[in-house]
């Protein structure tokens, strides 16, 4: 499968396909918010005007990415959303509690259905095929990617245009430090990983993709396979899945160049990157984790992507990922592990083109 | 890849009944399960009829063998989740990968109503119980451990198409053998949000609805569970019954016309019911049952109607809408109308669409409103269209 283009917004400086990642931005206290763009750029004016943020980075993002496979009318077009449209539902739970339940207007509860962006991309497209969106926390963007990659083997599609997007309000954000999620004294985000205490940092992000079962010979990266595990009992079992899923892929530990963890600086959940970095996570490859520079929510690993394919594409790692200066060694096979508080697994393998 | 995918078992909890027998029961005597409120707490009560589960939250937990501090929905999927593994009767279950693929559109926003009032006044108040399973995903999960299925775990949400989609992807997982046995369908329970919500779109019935019918004013809002339990051919071969039927044709559309409203001419709708016949093989000719979307606004039964008569005139199969008995399920209403669908082969029945006194006018075709017994019903086409223009067809074949 070909990753043919990408979009994305993020924390950092990553819409409209800029110098891949020459600088990181820095982010006081625990929570990061995306560089939206001028979506007038992307979005047709009219259609901005009803869009609630998180719908304009989904949609922009998407957009974009379309813009640069040069691809008017995808296959298929999948979104995966963990939270779904938060600014929109909790405008319309204020009103309906400050109004008891009357004098409400119907314009955010229309758009607080969790499949609001992909069915806007729809409309906007006027694309009339498969259209899914999967909803499932820490899985949202995994099992978005495997029906798109099921499609494609499927042959129902020869391009497919598949993304996550989460966003964070006041609301989430407060309910999910209440649920101890985030550092409390953080001073920077670049200082993510050397903060062994409690917590992460809030996140937030749109990352689209355009998926295709033929190279175009511009293509960013091949993937090569993605699969997910749930709740595994504890790392002697991550290492076995590890295992098995190179094995599955005809990959030996040795070929991997580069693994991207997925370390949110939380103490206990880092452990387990901790561990496997010191027994199988492969004496040959650099590792890098990425979450200081899009922070920690349940879509993030499409963030993950989006830089795995970009370091394939550019055959360069960036210095915002790494501690030491990069190695200089070529990249040509990645692994990402991610894990979104120990529930929701993920193992990503892609491969230059 | 087009391995057959059999159904092995299914289960439902609606508010005709909160079992299969119950609903069918009610299906076969003409009882619709719309009423006053009696279970939400809304100044809407004597205003809006709905279509609400006949137990409290106490009962379904007690039902659900669950915790009486979880969502609605969750106690629903419960409910109808673990029926349909028991009536599949799977032996063995534990040597298949499993997965369960739920879908809903509401997820724990019965509870969220409750901690939301208290959070506005103080971001510090508002019992986090209420909120910690707001999410679509919590609502799965918390089912999923409680069955004991992990190999396969997601959820889908696509308004009213939600749980069609669902039953559509656990097939193709096991076409693609990534997994034998999957638990697929969905579940929503009654919200004020979405009672607001559907409410301030003026398409709510204030009386009961009248699907299909010339005079029809709106849908009325239900809740409820429904799921089937799909297998591949190497786990049918080790049941003791025959499986009910297959899953033969499916088919994901978008309408792509607006956010909220179907397009006149049915767009989407025609491309769903049409890619799903192609999938299956079959022609419009042979299709014995049409479970209809069919909510009772003027725009969705004009815009189904609209693709059905250019997809199968000028010979239509019998055709109904069980939301005439359930109210709209929502994200539950694929998989309540696909258990439907079901055992209407296995029993050879017709279901009715109650309240249906003046045909649409436009149409050349008159929904059923009459039970009908001994019918051979080989294939059913069942219909599940939403907001965002995602539709969904599914067909369930005898053979």
């Amino acid at each position: 499968m070909y990753i043919r283009a990408t979009g994305n917004i993020s924390p950092q400086r990553t819409f409209g396909h800029p110098a891949f990642l020459n600088e990181a931005l820095e982010y006081k206290g625990n929570r990061l918010h995306c560089a939206e763009p001028d979506y007038r750029q992307v979005i047709d004016v009219k259609y901005i005007r009803r869009m609630s943020r998180i719908i304009k980075m989904g949609v922009a993002a998407a957009l974009e990415c379309l813009q640069e496979a040069v691809l008017v009318n995808p296959g298929a077009i999948i979104t995966g959303t963990a939270y779904g449209c938060l600014e929109d539902t909790g405008i319309f739970i204020k009103k309906l509690v400050e109004n008891n339940e009357e004098m409400l207007t119907p314009t955010a509860f229309i758009q607080s259905t969790h499949n609001t962006i992909g069915a806007q991309i729809a409309l906007i497209l006027s694309c009339n095929h498969y259209n899914n969106t999967f909803v499932h926390k820490g899985f949202s963007f995994e099992t978005a990617l495997l029906d798109a990659m099921l499609l494609l083997k499927e042959n129902e599609a020869e391009n497919v245009l598949i993304g996550a997007a989460d966003e964070i309000t006041d609301y989430s954000h407060d309910i999910l430090s209440r649920f101890g999620l985030y550092k409390a004294n953080l001073s920077s985000n670049l200082d993510l990983y050397n903060d062994h205490s409690k917590g992460t940092i809030a996140g937030e992000g749109a990352s689209f993709f355009v998926l295709s079962n033929q190279s175009s010979q511009t293509d960013y990266a091949v993937l090569d396979a993605m699969t997910t595990f749930y709740k595994p009992q504890d790392t002697a079992t991550i290492k076995e899945y590890i295992k098995e899923f190179l094995k599955a892929n005809e990959t030996t530990p040795e070929e991997i160049d580069l693994v991207i963890d997925g370390r949110s600086g939380d103490e206990k959940g880092d452990r387990v990157y901790k561990e496997l970095s010191a027994d199988i996570f492969f004496s040959n490859a650099t590792q890098i984790s990425y979450k200081h520079l899009c922070g920690e929510y349940p879509t993030a690993t499409s963030f993950a992507l989006w830089a795995a394919a970009n370091i394939l594409k550019h055959k360069s790692i960036p210095s915002v990922f790494l501690n030491q200066s990069d190695t200089g060694k070529h990249t040509r096979k990645i692994l990402i592990y991610n894990h979104y508080l120990q529930v929701h697994h993920s193992l990503y393998l892609l491969s230059a083109c | 890849m087009n391995a057959p995918v059999y159904v092995a078992g299914v289960g439902v909890i609606s508010a005709i009944g909160n079992n299969t027998a119950e609903c069918l029961h009610a299906l076969e005597n003409g009882q619709a399960g719309i009423g006053e409120i009696t279970y939400l707490n809304t100044i809407h009560r004597s205003a809006i009829p709905v279509a609400e589960v006949k137990l409290n939250n106490e009962e379904l937990a007690a039902k659900a063998k669950l915790s009486t501090l979880l969502s609605r929905t969750a106690l629903l999927s419960s409910v109808a989740a673990t029926e349909a593994l028991l009536n599949a009767a799977i032996p063995e279950l534990s040597r298949w990968r499993t997965g369960f693929i739920s879908a809903n559109t509401a997820g724990g926003m019965d509870k969220s109503e409750t901690f939301f009032p208290a959070f506005l006044s103080d971001r510090y108040k508002g019992k986090l119980r209420d909120i910690i399973n707001h999410e679509c995903g919590s609502v799965t999960e918390l089912v999923a451990d409680q069955l004991g299925i992990k190999n396969y775990i997601t959820t889908i949400s696509t308004a009213c198409s939600s749980s069609a989609n669902a039953i559509f992807f656990g097939a193709r997982l096991i076409r693609h053998n990534m997994l034998d046995v999957v638990v697929a369908g969905g579940t929503d329970a009654l919200a004020k949000f979405t009672l607001n919500g559907f409410n301030t779109l003026m398409i709510l019935d204030h009386q009961y609805c009248k699907p299909f019918d010339e005079n029809r004013k709106g849908l009325n809002l239900g809740e409820g569970a429904g799921y089937m339990v799909l297998i591949s051919d190497r786990v049918a071969a080790t049941l003791k019954a025959n499986p009910y039927c297959r899953l033969s044709g499916y088919c994901n559309a978008n309408d792509a016309y607006h956010q909220t409203a179907s397009s006149p001419d049915g767009t989407g709708s025609m491309m769903a019911m049409q890619g799903a016949l192609n999938k299956s093989g079959l022609l419009p000719s042979d299709i014995d049952y049409i479970n209809l979307h069919g909510t009772g606004t003027q725009n969705n039964d004009q815009s189904e109607g609209t693709a059905i008569m250019n997809l199968f005139g000028p010979y239509y199969p019998k055709m109904s809408s069980t939301k005439s008995f359930t109210g709209h399920t929502l994200g539950a209403c694929g998989g309540v109308e696909a258990v439907f669908s079901v055992l209407a082969i296995k029993h050879g029945i017709i279901y009715p669409t109650l309240r249906l006194d003046t045909p649409i006018k436009d149409f050349p075709f008159v929904a059923e409103t009459i039970f009908q017994k001994n019918v051979a019903v080989n294939n059913v086409l069942t219909n599940s269209f939403g907001f965002g223009g995602n539709c969904t067809s599914l067909i369930l074949s005898k053979k």
